[in-house]
């Protein structure tokens, strides 16, 4: 993929009205090409089509999502860094009924919360998170994450992530998904129309198993961060899918119901 | 109501049933895992959730999402584990949920940490030291309380010694009260409606219907601090009120001091005791007040010194204010040691009377 295919995705993730009914704002304060928006959206488009207002709480995590709170007509505490899953937990073995959900920045879960994710994960919690990686700490600048690949730029390894220097990422998702109580696991990406369909699917599937009480979930959206990755705005797209989307890969991990 | 024969760990856990506590998470760590451990068999059948939290920081993270929909929720450990809570401990008390920690200490060195905290921001919790097993029963019923009205997290400091101490406890429940309902909650209803809550520090709403915003909201809430510390400081006097020595206490070592000034008393020594039992907000006035006839005071804590300070904050004349108590640990550093003692105690505080130094 070259800068050619997407021309025109600044202003199309900039100024495109969102429409859906969740949002209180056309605008975001995000900078230009980043993907968050587009993956909030995709998910906030979910809550509304699967008929989840009066009964969804969001736990948001530290980083650049968070930026949006106020936007967004959701029920919502901005947790702790990192803390989100636990947050989440109690909210939800208060309120069953409800469907509660985690969104979190690959700093968030991978770096700072990894003891989280992982027990929330662990006890079969019935929730969904999200987690929007770009590999990097967007909100602070750009800087390496847990989860940055080997190869990317980031703003403290401007020659990209070298395993002798800091090792390897953590793949996230894939352990998640190895744990039992885990129900459901997926990988989606907004770098184009295609991946942003996969993702809006991916996520209804998500509620999907949380409504029907199988067990814990996690969707992980690729998103693009041009700013921290020190790239031109319209080279995000394909920037994210030669260094994360080639290194991790699209598509459901896991998803206990369809086998059985 | 009954009276049964139970130690602290379970007078605290049927006091927060008692007062409806829905959910518990906490972190074993000795002498604060009886606590846990009643929790998870009486809890969930008063139809509560008790869960055995993997680190003390997800535990009271699930406390504050459990006591953000609005139910009464709790988590604590031992002074080391809720050194690993303070900064959601801190997060509580500056987004306005309610929240009660018990911190079952293994001496008396959580005082620092109790009433100043290790979190970020201008916050205060409220912390209440009971002298014995009863007093925990009704002063845990009255954190809920507090916790609720205020919104803001509130501590009960204990120690091994009154969590393992079984005696005769009287199961009747205050009269407190009543609240208004929490309208503040966070539970999901609002969610699409254009009606959504936004649960966080800096206040600032939603666009639709914005908030304070951190300026305003934190200068509001050191406004609610500063009234709390005016309306609800708690305190016991023994013969104080004419002492010429003077001792502070709080918690089980004041039980220890209690006892000596009033064999002291008894024999015509002119010795009173005066207990804290709000730690913050502390009772400066009334401290000020009784220290006013004080040749000598002096303060029995258990630590190498940290209460001190708030006498010395509260008394007429600080030059007056002598310390008394010291480190006391057991060989293991999980117990307290020699110092808690009627006879050590008596004669520090006659060396204090004849101004030999302790």
């Amino acid at each position: 993929m070259n800068t050619a295919t997407v021309p025109q995705l600044e202003n199309a993730v900039k100024r495109a009205p969102f429409g859906t009914k969740l949002l209180l704002s056309e605008d975001h304060p995000l900078c230009p090409g980043c993907g968050h928006p587009v993956a909030l959206r995709v998910i906030l488009e979910a809550i509304h089509d699967m008929q989840l207002g009066g009964r969804s709480v969001g736990i948001f995590g530290h980083g650049c999502s968070a930026l949006m709170i106020s936007q967004m007509d959701v029920d919502l505490n901005l947790a702790l860094h990192g803390r989100a899953p636990a947050t989440a937990t109690g909210v939800k073995r208060m309120l069953p009924d409800r469907v509660v959900f985690t969104m979190q920045g690959d700093g968030d879960m991978v770096s700072e919360g990894l003891a989280e994710i992982m027990h929330t994960a662990a006890r079969s919690e019935k929730i969904t998170c999200f987690l929007l990686n770009n590999g990097v700490f967007g909100d602070t600048g750009g800087q390496m994450t847990a989860a940055s690949v080997l190869g990317q730029r980031t703003k403290t390894d401007r020659t990209g992530r070298k395993a002798e220097e800091h090792g390897y990422p953590i793949p996230i998702t894939k352990i998640i998904a190895g744990l039992d109580g885990v129900s459901y696991v997926a990988r989606a990406s907004v770098h184009n129309a295609a991946g942003v369909t996969l993702a809006k699917r991916f996520v209804r599937r998500a509620f999907e198993h949380q409504m029907q009480g199988a067990g814990f979930s996690l969707v992980e959206i690729l998103t693009m961060c041009p700013t921290g990755w020190v790239s031109k705005t319209a080279d995000g797209p394909a920037y994210m899918m030669e260094t994360l989307g080639q290194q991790m890969g699209l598509g459901e991990l896991k998803d206990s119901l369809a086998a059985s | 109501m009954p009276r049964i024969f139970c130690d602290g760990s379970e007078a605290v856990a049927r006091a927060a049933i008692q007062a409806g506590l829905r959910f518990y998470a906490g972190y074993p760590m000795a002498p604060s895992s009886d606590l846990l451990e009643q929790l998870t068999a009486q809890l969930p059948a008063a139809g509560g959730v008790c869960i055995s939290a993997e680190t003390e920081i997800e535990g009271v993270n699930m406390a504050l999402g459990a006591a953000m929909t609005g139910n009464r929720a709790a988590t604590g450990s031992t002074g080391q584990g809720v050194a690993l809570m303070q900064e959601t401990i801190a997060e509580c008390a500056l987004h306005e949920t309610p929240l009660v920690v018990f911190t079952v200490g293994r001496m008396q060195q959580d005082y620092y940490q109790s009433t100043r905290g290790g979190g970020w921001g201008d916050y205060r919790t409220i912390c209440m030291a009971p002298k014995d097993v009863p007093e925990a029963f009704e002063l845990t019923q009255r954190l809920f309380h507090l916790s609720d009205k205020y919104r803001m997290p509130a501590i009960l400091l204990t120690d091994g010694m009154l969590a393992r101490t079984q005696v005769t406890v009287d199961l009747t429940p205050l009269d407190l009260e009543p609240l208004p309902p929490k309208e503040w909650a966070v539970d999901g209803t609002g969610t699409g409606t254009g009606r959504s809550k936004t649960h966080w520090t800096w206040n600032e709403g939603k666009v639709n219907n914005p908030g304070p915003g951190p300026q305003v909201h934190w200068s509001n809430l050191a406004d609610k601090f500063a009234h709390v510390a005016e309306v609800e400081t708690r305190w016991e006097s023994v013969h104080a009120e004419d002492a010429e020595t003077l001792i502070v206490a709080f918690g089980t070592a004041a039980k220890f001091v209690e006892y000596v000034v009033c064999e002291m008393r008894a024999e015509g020594h002119k010795v009173g005791l005066f207990r804290p039992i709000t730690l913050w907000p502390f009772p400066e006035a009334a401290l000020e007040k009784v220290a006013a006839n004080a040749k000598v005071v002096g303060v029995f804590e258990l630590n190498a010194g940290q209460m001190i300070d708030d006498v010395k904050i509260s008394v007429p004349n600080r030059k007056l204010v002598r310390a008394i108590g010291g480190i006391s640990s057991d060989r293991s550093g999980l117990a307290i040691g020699e110092l808690l003692d009627a006879p050590v105690i008596r004669k520090r505080i006659e060396q204090l009377m004849t101004g030999v130094s302790a």
